[in-house]
C-alpha cells in the first residue's frame, strides 16, 4: 500500500468514531429537547441556539467522521472546504438579504408573516 | 394515418408527433436541407477514407487529453458558425424591419433566434473552446502525461456534445425557447411557455452542465496533484494559474445553475411553485439565483483568456511576464470577488438603494485587478523584443477592445446610470464588447499560438492577419452603432421598430456583421490553406515561437505519453530555463510508460443520458424511464471494469523518441 | 508527495529530467472531495430557496401543522447510527477483515433503507393529506430539499450494494479501498447535510 494510503487509513479508529458518535447524539438530543419541550423563553433564542448546536455538530462530523485536518491533501482539503463554506454563506445570506428587500419593495400583497405583524 | 400512429405508439411518443416538424418554415427547411447535405458529405468522406475504425478508436473512445481538447475545439468552432448564423439573421432583420416593413422574421421566430444565439455562444461555443484549450495545454504545461481522471474527461466531452445534440435537434423537431438565454420565469414557466422550447433549453444545459462540472473537478485535481517535481504553485505558468481559478469557479458555481434550473424544471414537470405567480412562488428568486451562477460564469469565460494573453505577450516580447506574483493575486482576487457582484445584473428589479449601492461598489472594485493585469501586460511588452505574429495581433486588439468594453461595464455599475441603460442596446454592446474583445480574440490568439503544437504545422500568417483585421474592424463597425442606439434608449430583443431615424444605425451594424462574417470566412480559409501548405509550414522543432513553458519542450504534435521522462522544474518559465542552462534531451534509458486505455463507456453513457433528455422533453415517459435505468446500469457496469490501463513498451517509446531525435537533427542542420 | 524536490546532484549541473519511475499520486480522494464541495453548493441553493420561500404557505399548512418531530428524531437516529456503522466498516477495512467490512456495510445499508422508508412514508402521508409539493411554495421547497437529500441517500445505497458485490468479487484491493473511502466521505457528508435539514427545516419549522 502506498504511504499516502497508509497515512489516510490510520485515521480509522473505533475510538475516534465512538467519540464523534457520542458527541453527535448529545448535540442532536439537546436541540430536539429544547424545541419539543419549549425550554427557552422565546422562539428566536431557541432558533439561534439550535443553529449554534448544528454548527458545532457539523464541525464534530467533519473532524471525527470525515477526518478533516489541515494536512490532508497538502492543505487543499481544508482550503476547498473553507472556500465552499464562504460561498455557502454568501448564497444563503445574499439570497435572503436580496430577496427580503425585493419582497418588501416589489411584492403585491403582504405575506402571512407581514400580515401577522400588522396592527 | 397520423392518428393510427398515435394510437399505436401514443404512449411511447408522448407529445411528439409529425406536427413537431416545421414543414411550413422555409428558413428551417432550407437549413435542414443544407445540414443534411453537409452531414451526408461528411459521412461519405469518412467512408471513402475508410476512417470509421480510426474515428472510433482514436477519437470517440480516446481518453487522451490532447484528442479530447481538439474535439472540444472542433465542437466550439462548428457551433460558432451556427451561433453566428443566428446573429446574421438578427442583424438582417433589424436592418430592415421599420414601420410597415415587417422584415422576414416574425416575433415568434425572432425570439427563438436571440435565445438560441445566446445559449449557443455561451454554453456551446465559448465554454467548449475554453475547456478544450485548458484540457489540451494544462497537462503539457505542468509536465504531466494526462489529466487526473482520463475517463471522466472523455465522458465530460460527450455530455457537452449531448447538450449540443439537443439544441440542434430543436431546430428540426419542435422549437427552441423564446425566453432569452437565461429563461426567466414566469415567461419560462409552464403557463406562458407550455411547449417544448424551454424543455429543450433545460435538459441541454443540465446535461452539458454535468460534463462541465466534472471537467472542473478533473482539472483542479490535475493541477494540484500532477505537477512535475519542482513545480511549486508559484512556478506554474500563468495559463495554468488561470486554468486553476477558472475550474475552481466552475466547480463552485455550476451547481448553482444546476439547482436553479432543476427548480424551474420541477415547476414545469411536477407543478411545484418555486417561481410561479401564485401559491407563494417568487419569480424574482430565479433571477437572483441564476445570476449568482451567471456572474462567475463570465469570469469562467475570461480568466483562461487572460492566461492565454499572458503566455502570448511573454513569448512574443521575448521577456519574462512582468509582475507574475501580482498576476496570480489578481486572478485569485477576481475569483473570490466574482461572487459578490451578481445583483448588478438586476439593479432595476427593485431591491432598493442600500442593496444596489453595495453591489455597485463591489462591481467597481472587481475591475481593479483586471486593470492591474492590463498594466502588467503592457510592462511586459515595454523594452521587450516584440514580434507581431498573429497571436500578438489578437492580443493588442484585445487590449484596446476589452479595456473600452470594461469601461462601459464600470459605467453600467453605477445604479442610477443602469436604470437608464438596463436592457437597452447599450448593455448588449457592452457584453459583446468584452466577450468578443476578450474571449473570442483570446481564442483566436490561442488557436494561432498553439495550433502548431497540436497539429505539427503553423497556421498561414497572411490569412490569420486578414481574419484579424476583418474581426477587429468588423466588431467596431458592428457594435459602435449599438452603443449609440442604447444611449438613445432603444430596447434590446426587438424584432421591429417604428422610428425610421434609427434605421441607419442598424444598417451600419449589419455592415459590421458582414465584415465579421468575412473574418470567420478568412479563418476557415486559413485552416484550409494551412492544411494545403502544411509541408512548408511544418514545425519540426516543437518550439516554433521560442516559447518559455514546458509544452514547447515536446514534439509537435506530442506523443501519446507527452513526456518520455517527467521534467524536473527549477524555475518559472521552465522550458526557457532549460534552454538557457543547456539541458540535454535524453536519448536512451527509456522505461515502459503506464497509460490509460481507451473506452466506449463515456460516449455510451452520455448517449443514453441525451436520449433520456430527449424523451423527457417530449414527455415520452416510458422511453425516459428505460433510458435512465440503462444509463445507471451502464455506469455501474463500467465500474466493474478494473483493467483500465496498460503499459506502453519501452521499445515503442524509444522508437518514437528516436524519430524525434532525427527530426531535431535535420532541423538543426 | 505534492512537490518533491528536483534532483540536483551536488556541485554539478541541475537535473532536468526524472529518469526514475514517475508515478503521480492518486487523485481520487481529492477529486471526490471536490465533488462533495460542489454538492454542498447544490444544497446551498436548495436551502436558500427554502429560506426565501419557507414561509409562503399560500394559506395552506405550515411546518408547525405538518412536522412530526418524534419521527424526525427516529430518522436522525437511524442516519447517525449508519454513520458510525460505516465508520466501523472502515476500521474493519483497515484491519483487512472482509467479513467485518461486508457485515458493517450491510447494516449501514439497512439503516439507510430504513431512513428512506420512513421518509417515503412521511411524504406519502403529506401528499395524501393534500400537503403535496404543488400546494404551496413552502411545500415545494420542503419536498425538494428533503427529497434531494433522500435521493442522494438512495444513490448511496445503490453504490453501497454495488461496492459490496465488488468487494466479494475482488477483495480489499486498492481500487476497492479507494471506493470505500469515497463512499465513506459521501455517507458522512449526507449526515452533515441532514444536520442542516433537521435543524433548519424541521426544528425551526415547528418553532415559528
Amino acid at each position: 500500500m502506498s504511504e499516502q494510503a497508509e497515512n489516510l487509513e490510520a485515521h480509522f479508529s473505533v475510538k475516534g468514531y465512538t467519540i464523534g458518535f457520542l458527541l453527535s447524539v448529545v448535540l442532536t438530543a439537546i436541540p430536539f429537547w429544547l424545541v419539543m419541550d419549549h425550554v427557552l423563553p422565546s422562539p428566536r433564542i431557541t432558533a439561534l441556539t439550535i443553529l449554534a448546536f448544528a454548527a458545532v455538530q457539523i464541525v464534530v462530523h467533519m473532524v471525527c467522521f470525515l477526518h478533516l485536518n489541515a494536512k490532508s491533501e497538502g492543505g487543499w482539503s481544508l482550503l476547498a472546504l473553507t472556500f465552499t463554506a464562504t460561498l455557502v454563506v454568501i448564497v444563503l445570506a445574499g439570497s435572503t438579504w436580496v430577496m427580503f428587500h425585493l419582497d418588501t419593495n416589489m411584492m403585491p400583497a403582504p405575506s402571512t408573516a407581514q400580515m401577522r405583524a400588522m396592527p | 394515418m397520423t392518428s393510427d400512429l398515435n394510437a399505436t405508439f401514443g404512449q411511447l411518443l408522448g407529445r411528439l408527433s409529425w406536427d413537431a416538424i416545421p414543414y411550413h418554415e422555409p428558413i428551417l427547411v432550407a437549413t435542414f436541407a443544407g445540414a443534411a447535405v453537409v452531414g451526408l458529405a461528411v459521412l461519405l468522406l469518412i467512408t471513402r477514407l475508410h476512417a470509421w475504425g480510426s474515428l472510433w478508436r482514436d477519437w470517440i473512445t480516446s481518453i487522451d487529453h490532447k484528442k479530447i481538447g481538439i474535439m472540444y475545439m472542433v465542437l466550439g468552432v462548428v457551433m460558432l458558425l451556427r451561433g453566428f448564423a443566428d446573429a446574421a439573421m438578427m442583424r438582417a432583420q433589424q436592418a430592415v424591419a421599420f414601420g410597415d416593413a415587417a422584415g422576414f422574421l416574425p416575433p415568434h421566430h425572432y425570439d427563438q433566434i436571440f435565445t438560441a444565439h445566446g445559449v449557443i455562444m455561451i454554453f456551446f461555443v465559448a465554454m467548449p473552446l475554453v475547456t478544450g484549450l485548458m484540457n489540451y495545454i494544462v497537462p503539457l504545461q505542468i509536465g504531466a502525461r494526462d489529466v487526473a481522471f482520463p475517463f471522466l474527461n472523455n465522458f465530460s466531452f460527450w455530455m457537452t456534445a449531448g447538450g449540443v445534440v439537443l439544441v440542434m435537434l430543436s431546430l428540426f423537431i419542435g422549437e427552441f425557447a423564446r425566453t432569452g438565454w437565461l429563461a426567466y420565469p414566469p415567461l419560462s414557466g409552464l403557463l406562458q411557455s407550455p411547449d417544448v422550447g424551454v424543455d429543450y433549453y433545460l435538459w441541454a444545459l443540465q446535461i452539458a452542465g454535468i460534463g462541465t462540472t466534472l471537467s472542473g473537478i478533473n482539472l483542479i485535481a490535475t493541477i494540484i496533484k500532477m505537477r512535475a517535481p519542482g513545480m511549486t504553485m508559484m512556478k506554474m505558468p500563468v495559463f495554468t494559474w488561470t486554468a486553476l481559478c477558472t475550474n475552481v469557479l466552475i466547480v463552485a458555481t455550476f451547481p448553482i445553475l444546476a439547482g436553479t434550473l432543476a427548480l424551474l424544471t420541477m415547476d414545469r414537470y411536477l407543478g411545484t411553485n418555486f417561481f410561479t405567480n401564485d401559491l407563494g412562488g417568487n419569480p424574482m428568486l430565479y433571477v437572483s439565483l441564476i445570476w449568482m451562477w451567471g456572474h462567475p460564469e463570465v469570469y469562467i469565460l475570461v480568466l483562461p483568456v487572460f492566461g492565454i494573453f499572458s503566455e502570448v505577450v511573454s513569448t512574443f516580447s521575448s521577456k519574462r511576464l512582468f509582475g507574475y506574483t501580482s498576476m496570480v493575486y489578481a486572478t485569485v482576487v477576481i475569483t473570490i470577488l466574482s461572487y459578490l457582484v451578481w445583483l448588478h445584473h438586476f439593479f432595476t428589479m427593485g431591491s432598493g438603494a442600500s442593496v444596489n449601492s453595495f453591489f455597485g461598489i463591489t462591481t467597481m472594485i472587481i475591475s481593479i485587478p483586471t486593470g492591474a493585469k492590463m498594466f502588467n501586460w503592457l510592462f511586459t511588452m515595454y523594452r521587450g523584443r516584440i514580434r507581431f505574429e498573429v497571436p500578438m495581433l489578437w492580443t493588442v486588439g484585445f487590449m484596446v477592445t476589452f479595456v473600452i468594453g470594461g469601461m462601459t461595464g464600470v459605467l453600467l455599475a453605477v445604479p442610477p446610470a443602469d436604470f437608464v441603460l438596463h436592457n437597452s442596446l447599450f448593455l448588449v454592446a457592452h457584453f459583446h464588447n468584452v466577450i468578443i474583445g476578450g474571449v473570442v480574440f483570446g481564442i483566436f490568439a490561442a488557436i494561432n499560438y498553439w495550433f502548431p503544437k497540436a497539429f505539427g504545422y503553423r497556421l498561414d500568417a497572411f490569412w490569420g492577419k486578414v481574419s484579424f483585421w476583418f474581426w477587429f474592424v468588423g466588431f467596431w463597425v458592428a457594435f459602435s452603432p449599438v452603443y449609440v442606439l442604447g444611449l438613445m434608449g432603444v430596447t434590446r430583443r426587438l424584432s421591429h421598430f417604428d422610428d425610421p431615424s434609427l434605421q441607419i444605425w442598424f444598417q451600419i451594424a449589419a455592415v459590421g456583421g458582414l465584415l465579421i462574417a468575412c473574418g470567420i470566412a478568412a479563418f476557415l480559409v486559413q485552416l484550409a490553406v494551412s492544411w494545403r501548405h502544411r509541408a512548408a509550414l511544418r514545425d519540426v522543432t516543437g518550439d516554433p515561437w521560442n516559447g518559455r513553458t514546458l509544452e514547447w519542450s515536446t514534439a509537435s504534435p506530442p506523443p501519446e505519453y507527452n513526456f518520455a521522462f517527467t521534467p524536473n522544474v527549477h524555475d518559472g518559465d521552465a522550458w526557457h530555463d532549460m534552454k538557457r542552462r543547456g539541458h540535454q534531451r535524453p536519448t536512451a534509458g527509456f522505461k515502459p510508460i503506464h497509460l490509460p486505455k481507451n473506452t466506449a463507456a463515456g460516449v455510451v453513457i452520455a448517449g443514453l443520458t441525451t436520449l433520456c433528455g430527449f424523451a423527457l422533453i417530449w414527455h415520452m415517459w416510458l422511453v425516459a424511464g428505460v433510458a435512465f435505468a440503462a444509463t445507471l446500469v451502464a455506469a455501474i457496469v463500467h465500474t466493474f471494469d478494473y483493467g483500465r490501463d496498460f503499459h506502453l513498451p519501452a521499445e515503442t517509446v524509444a522508437r518514437t523518441e528516436q524519430a524525434r531525435t532525427l527530426q531535431l537533427a535535420a532541423a538543426a542542420s | 508527495m505534492l512537490n518533491p524536490r528536483p534532483i540536483t546532484a551536488a556541485g554539478s549541473a541541475p537535473v532536468f529530467y526524472d529518469t526514475g519511475d514517475h508515478h503521480p499520486p492518486s487523485s481520487t480522494l481529492l477529486g471526490f472531495w471536490l465533488y462533495l464541495m460542489s454538492d454542498c453548493l447544490l444544497f446551498a441553493v436548495l436551502f436558500a430557496a427554502y429560506a426565501v420561500l419557507g414561509h409562503r404557505y399560500a394559506a395552506g399548512p405550515s411546518g408547525a401543522d405538518l412536522f412530526a418531530l418524534p419521527m424526525v428524531a427516529t430518522n436522525t437516529a437511524l442516519l447517525l447510527l449508519s454513520s458510525i456503522t460505516y465508520g466501523l466498516a472502515m476500521v474493519a477495512m483497515r484491519n483487512w477483515s472482509m467479513g467485518g467490512v461486508l457485515g458493517w456495510l450491510a447494516i449501514t445499508g439497512l439503516l439507510g433503507a430504513g431512513f428512506i422508508g420512513l421518509e417515503l412514508k412521511e411524504f406519502a402521508h403529506l401528499i395524501h393529506d393534500g400537503a403535496g409539493p404543488q400546494r404551496s411554495a413552502f411545500l415545494s421547497s420542503f419536498f425538494t430539499l428533503v427529497g434531494t437529500h433522500g435521493l442522494h441517500v438512495s444513490f448511496g445505497i445503490v453504490w453501497l450494494v454495488t461496492l459490496m458485490v465488488q468487494v466479494v468479487k475482488r477483495g480489499l484491493v486498492v481500487e476497492n479501498r479507494r471506493r470505500l473511502m469515497c463512499l465513506s466521505m459521501f455517507w458522512h457528508f449526507l449526515d452533515v447535510v441532514w444536520i442542516g435539514v433537521f435543524t433548519f427545516v424541521y426544528l425551526m419549522g415547528v418553532l415559528k
